[in-house]
């Protein structure tokens, strides 16, 4: 797995790639929360997400309540097939917000 | 059903880390597609022994890195059967349940997830020096 970060307005954009594991999830949940507690607006970028267990998608929840408790944004965009296949098994498609794209969020 | 009437695929003992399981991914993946499982139904496979091999590695083993997964990939007929084969201590079957989804929190849906994807799963009489032995069962679509 890879990811980068980049900003765009209040936006922090950060793009996840390749499969989200549980050797991975751990470096994934400590970047998400960086983000939010640097009062970024996050939007997750899982267009290039091969493969999500469900301790990535648990890094994802946390994030998603950590963002809510402050009152930020959190959202989900571009989500891979791979991906939303396991959001939706764990009925989480209807609680993220998820958009088609980043572009769609940030007018880029 | 008895050995008699499996095919033996693959056999694979594993070191119970989290940074082995894209070998054991991997692996599945292949044998699935080997014996014609369609793209669906690989994935479905692949995730469903993932998150019973973490449960192992966090649950079974606490962590321990000594610990070791076997996985035995067997085709009866139609129907790809899955022995896990873990070392630790016995699991407490009736502990093993999925979180209420409606609950949303971080973990606790790899029970659910096991159970979505396959078509059955059921703790077995583990062989002579094993903690446990889970069998799934998917039929090759």
């Amino acid at each position: 797995m890879a990811y980068k970060v980049h900003k765009t307005g209040d936006y922090a954009i950060v793009e996840l790639t390749g499969d989200v594991d549980l050797e991975r999830s751990p470096d994934v949940r400590k970047l998400l929360l960086e983000q939010i507690g640097a009062g970024h607006a996050v939007i997750v970028d899982l267009s290039g997400v091969s493969y999500i267990d469900s301790s990535g998608v648990a890094s994802l929840v946390e994030a998603f309540q950590n963002a809510r408790k402050r009152g930020s944004d959190f959202s989900l965009a571009s989500v891979s097939t791979a991906a939303m296949r396991v959001l939706e098994l764990a009925r989480l498609d209807k609680i993220f917000t998820i958009h088609a794209s980043v572009d769609a969020v940030t007018g880029g | 059903m008895s050995d008699t009437d499996e095919t033996r695929l693959i056999e694979i003992t594993v070191p119970a880390l989290p940074e082995r399981l894209k070998l054991i991914r991997n692996t599945l993946r292949i044998t699935a597609e080997t014996v014609g499982c369609s793209e669906t139904c690989r994935q479905d496979i692949v995730m469903a022994v993932d998150e019973a091999c973490q449960n192992i590695i966090r649950h079974g083993y606490k962590n321990d890195p000594d610990g070791l997964i076997t996985v035995d990939v067997r085709l009866a007929r139609d129907t790809l059967v899955i022995k896990l084969i873990d070392y630790a201590q016995p699991v407490v079957v009736e502990q093993v349940k999925s979180r209420d989804l409606e609950d949303v929190r971080p973990g606790g849906l790899g029970v659910h997830i096991i159970r979505e994807c396959m078509d059955e799963a059921e703790f077995k009489r583990p062989p002579e020096g094993a903690g446990n032995l889970l069998e799934l069962t998917k039929k090759i679509v």
